[in-house]
């Protein structure tokens, strides 16, 4: 992956990605519709792959002579950008049996994500320079996908003492979040917002106000009165984002806000950009297309945090990704053990899968019925590293093939043939969804190919 | 019917067919020999994980009144405390191929999970804060039985409506009947989304005159500490039902047990606009209804059902 500035903070080379090391693979795609917004670029062409760069835009039909590579026939295909998550939980160390470094990025590489960045609830949290260094470790032999690793911001996400945010960052943290939990003490944070001058690497926040969203189990609303659960409202996320935002302006820090779940979130952050903080904000593909009806069932697939919210939050959330206020789109890839969710609702593990199904759900459920251009849903699934330095990958010549090929006709229902991942948490199972990734480039290696989907070899 | 989750989802023809088949049983009540054979054979099973005075004795009584044999778990002293998870539990439980499990739980949706892991009818007994069917149908019983009908009625719910699964099951099987529902509580307990289920809200008892039936529900006390309310003091103050608020042609009820003192002034409670204690009596027969509903009904052509089940075996010692 590219690397890029990361604006006026301290230290601002992002450290790099790290994945499983291999060769740069040799490929032909055959007659694909290349799309990719960032250039402009919207074309049927032959895409040849040299050594893991893209080599040529061919015009259709020619020759492009690349010995020994791989042709892919590509036709009636898209070939994107491939996609970047900002937000993924990959469970190690400590929670294996949820998923693993190799499970989570063979997700991710059937999800057409060529780049993840991994958050660090982990058990133990990924709060010392000893546990990061163990997981870059076994990334390099595990991760198909190349993986950021967080680490976080408090010790042991006790939101009380600060982590050796420079020493991590030099050992390759890509950014600093307690994701999971909030940190409720706003001297805690703002010293983490002034340290960040010294260590560098965006901070970001899980904001929800734990004393408005104690005991809740899903948003406070209509299904929340009618189940007699206690609710989270969504002021506990929107007046922490507002506190959050003051205090990143105030310290002329950066951070990225997670999971917007609300409208009034949305509008906070839309304040916070025009004043001139900092800020960059994501949203997830089930916060899109899903709300508070989901949960009337009580089925626990359902249950995440932020919670599922009303059909008017849910609208300001798709205008929000349209206009730009939120800058990108991150699936919070949460997977949990088939027992940690066949339990009583309010018992069950909160989170769910998302790598596998987001190009898929997104286009169905949004771009297909008119409501999402295919535009803007590729530059939002493909700019989640850029709040964290890492350029968005482009379909251009000279540059790392960091490719998603997708047949964007095909029809496939959700767990059919089962998951990468290791657990099958998905909110979608079940759903048939209209696109389906085949091929997945992630820095110049082959990541992942659907196994229906036959490639042959030049002579 | 297979099984009774909640009332919603119910319609009001099958409610009426558990009214009219309580009338029935009511009938048996009076017997000296008040036991049908109509269950003989079949196990019901109930499991309790919340204390329960009213409901859990009324549901055994009921079950053996059918002559169904009753196998009755409660969490403590069983594997629950060990760990178990529900499903494991009832997978166990199955094993005894029950006709119908009555679940109580702390947790709401416990007894629609329950459901799709057995093949056994399953009442729901109170699940978290969410339904209580059977107190709120046999609510609706002691009501018909009073006064013919609910249609146009009008009903006031008073008190903890937040924490109430009572409020919600009687929310919705008042309505369904044809009431008009006023919840009225403290802004603090009366749940934002409510509106949904078509209440009237008010926040202090100034109207109370035109209800025909005053609902009052438990005041836990540790909802003060919660700040929920300042006091109880204040609470009874604002919320009491008392004799100088209860008209001589209001009714009142309450799902029990009463904190007397706190919701309802002492000499309300067994005044003779009290419905308390039919409540409890009623609970008896309807519960009996539900069973026979779930376990017979069934199996049967409508048609069939409708004539008592009894009618050939009354008199005989089941």
């Amino acid at each position: 992956m590219n690397v890029a500035s990361n604006g006026s903070s301290g230290n601002p080379e992002a450290p790099p990605l790290v994945g499983r090391p291999g060769q740069g693979a040799n490929l032909v795609i055959r007659g694909a519709r290349l799309f990719d917004p960032r250039t402009g670029l919207d074309a049927t062409r032959d895409l040849v792959v040299r050594e893991g760069e893209i080599a040529e835009l061919a015009e259709p039909g020619g020759d492009p002579g690349v010995e020994g590579a791989e042709v892919v026939e590509a036709e009636g295909l898209l070939a994107l950008p491939a996609f970047v998550d900002p937000h993924v939980h990959l469970r190690v160390p400590g929670q294996e049996h949820k998923e693993d470094l190799e499970t989570g990025t063979r997700a991710a590489a059937a999800g057409g994500y060529c780049a993840v960045i991994a958050m660090a609830n982990t058990s133990p949290p990924i709060d010392s320079a000893a546990v990061l260094g163990s997981v870059r470790e076994r990334a390099q032999s595990e991760a198909s996908v190349p993986i950021g690793f967080i680490a976080t911001v408090t010790r042991a996400m006790a939101g009380e003492e600060l982590t050796e945010m420079a020493e991590l960052r030099e050992a390759g943290a890509i950014g600093f979040s307690d994701d999971g939990l909030p940190i409720a003490n706003a001297r805690v944070l703002r010293r983490a917002l002034q340290y960040q001058r010294l260590a560098g690497g965006v901070i970001a926040l899980h904001e929800e106000d734990p004393d408005l969203s104690a005991g809740g189990v899903m948003h406070e609303g209509e299904a929340s009165a009618v189940l007699g659960m206690a609710g989270i409202p969504s002021v506990s996320e929107s007046t922490m984002i507002a506190r959050d935002c003051s205090l990143a302006l105030y310290e002329g820090a950066r951070v990225q806000v997670q999971h917007l779940s609300a409208r009034s979130s949305v509008e906070e952050i839309a304040r916070a950009k025009a004043a001139g903080v900092q800020v960059t904000s994501e949203v997830t593909p089930h916060h899109l297309t899903l709300t508070e009806d989901a949960v009337r069932g009580l089925d626990a697939r359902f249950k995440m945090n932020p919670p599922l919210r009303s059909e008017d939050d849910r609208a300001a959330l798709l205008d929000g990704l349209r206009d730009g206020t939120i800058d990108c789109i991150a699936t919070d890839h949460a997977p949990h053990a088939i027992e940690e969710k066949e339990v009583p609702f309010e018992e069950a593990a909160w989170g769910v899968t998302g790598l596998e199904t987001a190009f898929a759900a997104l286009h169905t459920l949004l771009v297909l019925p008119g409501a999402l251009s295919l535009e803007t849903l590729v530059e939002r699934l493909t700019s989640g590293g850029e709040p964290f330095g890492i350029e968005a990958p482009r379909i251009e010549k000279g540059a790392r093939a960091n490719l998603a090929l997708i047949d964007p006709a095909l029809k496939w229902v959700v767990g059919e043939d089962g998951y990468e991942s290791r657990s099958y948490n998905s909110c979608f199972a079940d759903m048939e969804l209209t696109g389906r990734v085949l091929m997945t480039v992630a820095a110049g290696r082959v990541a992942f190919r659907q196994r229906s989907f036959a490639m042959g070899v030049a002579g | 019917m297979k099984h009774l989750l909640g009332i919603e989802g119910l319609s009001r023809e099958e409610v009426e067919r558990i009214l009219d088949r309580a009338e029935s049983f009511a009938e048996v009540g009076k017997r000296d020999i008040k036991k049908v054979p109509t269950l003989r054979g079949r196990t019901i099973v109930s499991l309790f994980y919340e204390s329960s005075t009213r409901t859990s004795s009324s549901f055994e009584l009921a079950a053996k009144r059918l002559s169904a044999d009753v196998v009755s778990i409660k969490s403590t002293g069983s594997s629950v405390d060990k760990g178990e998870s529900l499903k494991d539990t009832i997978s166990t439980l199955s094993a005894y191929d029950p006709a119908a499990i009555v679940i109580r739980s702390p947790h709401a949706g416990a007894a629609g999970l329950v459901a799709g892991w057995t093949e056994a009818s399953v009442i729901n007994a109170g699940d978290g804060k969410h339904e209580h069917p059977t107190q709120a149908l046999l609510d609706v019983y002691t009501l018909k039985q009073r006064l013919g009908s609910l249609d146009g009625l009008k009903i006031w719910i008073v008190g903890d409506v937040l924490h109430s699964r009572v409020a919600r099951s009687c929310l919705l099987a008042f309505r369904l009947m044809g009431a008009e529902v006023t919840l009225c509580g403290p802004p603090t307990l009366i749940p934002r989304g409510i509106e949904a289920l078509g209440p009237r809200i008010a926040y202090d008892l100034d109207d109370l005159a035109g209800a025909d039936v005053v609902y009052a529900l438990r005041m836990q006390r540790e909802r003060m500490s919660e700040s929920f309310v300042p006091s109880l003091r204040e609470y009874a103050a604002r919320y009491q039902i008392d004799s100088r608020l209860l008209g001589p042609r209001q009714l009142l009820m309450h799902p029990g047990p009463v904190n007397r003192g706190v919701e309802l002034a002492p000499e309300v409670i067994d005044s003779p606009q009290s419905l308390i204690a039919t409540q409890v009596e009623s609970g008896l027969v309807v519960r009996m209804a539900i069973i026979y509903e779930l376990l017979t009904g069934r199996d049967r052509p409508s048609a069939e059902s409708a004539s008592p089940p009894y009618t050939s075996t009354i008199g005989q010692p089941a």
